[in-house]
């Protein structure tokens, strides 16, 4: 009992950890490198080697990730709210069966594959015919808003059909009483009942889409910088730690306590938003059940 | 209003029935709409498998036992798996030793025995949370506290630890759902016949519950086991020409190979890297495989 207690506990130690871990050399980060610069700095460029120096300006990395999470919902928000409303309200159970596992296989595709394939076909296969070879770089943000936005599709899409499958019945069958067809029940009353559902699946898949590391590496590219042009190579906040780790950096120099200061700004921004989305979801509950 | 007052001419009801033929058009085109937007993601996923196995299959069948059993080389065609495959059955073997009883602890306490109360509601909202946290922030998690603090480095350890911690909340979300699924009447039944909480918990809750959290935790293990990036950020290496022997030795991972692969140039590594993907996503399959097995066979309908 005592065991099974310190069990449940134990997950409060790992918050406690990652906050601690990333206070701590956070904290640092910011005793050479001064908090406004930081937030209000437009150059990402980390000191290289023992001699350090370097700028360290967040918000090209911020302008990439609200790229990518913009760009992914562009892609994922559509497609999901349509899966959703097919699955929940048109397809015949059997084709229900076979199509929410296929989904599911697609949220279980590894990042780094999906990455492979934005790197390996998106950009060659799809982007570049359509939008010519010299205005689409090999790294750019629109592969990686797509490889993203396949990501949180499924996300999106069971979500939102949940929610619309808490929909009551009679509200469908008051509808269709009044004449309505399949379409306006649809859009009319299940989608607007819905609505809270729909948006908390869209808040997390967002969060989803920043927190994502692998695709936009390998597709997006590493190269911070502020442009809202899609066809051109950016880097996001993880892609920049992935970029620093894998350069072997020295625990205590800058760069490293930089790695821990971007840790916290994900940390943050995901967090905000999880929250914001469970509270929805949360609310929605209670209308209905 | 005017509408329903006058007579209906032969006029109105010829408007009447072009609105029902454009309000079918468009309740067709709409259906239609949504059979596409579903299918892309299908065509997506297809396309997908199809590029992976289109670049990846020559390299993987023409001398299978070579690619898996090499280590890693600067020739690609002389290239293979061996280390980062072992490492990463040692990492889902360690990862779920660490995760499962904990995961499974904590539900049985969040279930069956803790107090409505503000600590308990803390624990659970903060699991929900932990769910949502990235797994690159994991990575700086044990890139912090396993690797530097306690000094493990970028080990078979801290790697599987790393892992444990981020797959937790994940395994506590589906051990708690399964522990929920059992009928109250079973634990009364054990009630009734003098059987003590604990003796309840341990001989019908547990073993009913188990199937679905076995199916729970094969899931969190194959996300964990396709996860690149807090390996990555803990600093496991990817070019490694031995076998671990002890938990503080370093090892590689699938995932690690190829993302290191995928960043080469050589068109060689690429065709490396789908080849390995093609493994890695085999090795999947079979977890969920055997996963939706043991849903379907064990599961028990109440």
């Amino acid at each position: 009992m005592n065991g099974l207690f310190i069990c449940a506990v134990l997950s409060i130690a790992v918050t406690v950890g990652i906050v601690a871990v990333l206070l701590v050399d956070t904290v640092e980060f910011f005793r050479e490198s001064s908090l406004g610069a930081f937030l209000t700095g437009t150059v990402w460029a980390p000191g290289q080697g023992a001699g350090e120096g370097g700028q360290y300006g967040v918000l090209p990395l911020i302008n990439g990730t609200l790229m990518i999470g913009v760009g992914s919902l562009v892609v994922g928000l559509p497609l999901g709210v349509l899966t959703a409303i097919y699955l929940s309200e048109y397809a015949n159970p059997r084709f229900r069966g076979v199509l929410k596992p296929t989904l599911e296989i697609l949220a279980g595709i590894p990042t780094v594959v999906v990455g492979f394939f934005a790197l390996q076909f998106i950009t060659p296969t799809l982007l570049r015919p359509i939008f010519g070879e010299d205005r689409v770089f090999i790294f750019n943000a629109a592969a990686g808003s797509i490889a993203v936005g396949l990501m949180i599709l499924p996300i999106i899409a069971s979500i939102s059909e949940d929610a619309m499958r808490a929909v009551p019945a009679s509200l469908r069958e008051a509808a269709y009483g009044l004449g309505s067809t399949k379409r306006q029940v649809s859009l009319r009353v299940v989608v607007p009942a819905a609505l809270s559902g729909i948006a908390a699946s869209v808040i997390l898949a967002f969060s989803r889409a920043v927190g994502e590391t692998m695709a936009v590496t390998i597709a997006a590219g590493n190269s911070p910088k502020m442009t809202l042009d899609f066809f051109t190579s950016i880097q996001t906040l993880t892609a920049s730690i992935a970029q620093t780790v894998r350069g072997e950096v020295a625990a205590g120099t800058v760069r490293y306590n930089a790695l821990f200061a971007l840790g916290m700004t994900l940390f943050l921004i995901t967090l905000v938003m999880n929250l914001i989305s469970a509270r929805i979801v949360r609310r929605f509950r209670q209308v209905y059940s | 209003m005017t509408a329903a007052t006058e007579p209906l001419g032969p006029s109105a009801l010829r408007r009447g029935a072009t609105r029902t033929g454009a309000i079918i058009l468009v309740d067709t085109a709409f259906s239609v709409l949504l059979f596409v937007g579903t299918i892309v993601g299908v065509i997506a996923l297809a396309t997908l498998l199809w590029t992976i196995l289109d670049t990846g299959w020559a390299r993987l069948a023409a001398d299978p036992v070579a690619f898996l059993t090499n280590y890693v080389s600067r020739l690609p065609a002389r290239a293979g798996i061996r280390a980062a495959l072992v490492g990463s059955a040692y990492l889902m073997v360690l990862t779920a030793l660490f995760c499962f009883p904990i995961g499974v602890g904590a539900a049985i306490y969040l279930e069956e025995f803790a107090p409505r109360n503000r600590v308990t509601n803390f624990v659970e909202a903060n699991i929900s949370n932990l769910a949502g946290v990235p797994s690159v922030v994991y990575g700086l998690l044990g890139l912090g506290i396993f690797a530097r603090f306690l000094r493990l480095g970028p080990s078979l350890l801290a790697g599987a630890l790393t892992l444990a911690v981020m797959s937790l909340p994940v395994i506590i979300v589906a051990a708690r759902e399964s522990i929920r699924a059992v009928p109250e009447s079973v634990r009364l039944g054990a009630y009734a016949l003098g059987a003590t909480k604990w003796q309840t918990v341990r001989r019908q809750v547990l073993p009913a519950a188990m199937p679905g959290t076995l199916t729970g935790t094969i899931l969190a293990l194959s996300r964990a086991i396709g996860e690149t990036a807090p390996l990555l950020v803990i600093g496991l290496p990817i070019v490694i020409f031995s076998m671990p022997n002890d938990l503080r030795d370093p090892v590689s991972a699938l995932p690690l190979l190829i993302f290191d692969w995928t960043s080469r140039p050589q068109p060689a590594f690429a065709e490396a890297a789908a080849a390995a993907s093609i493994v890695l996503l085999a090795l999947l399959l079979a977890m969920n495989a055997v996963a939706i097995f043991l849903r379907n066979r064990y599961t028990i309908r109440w």
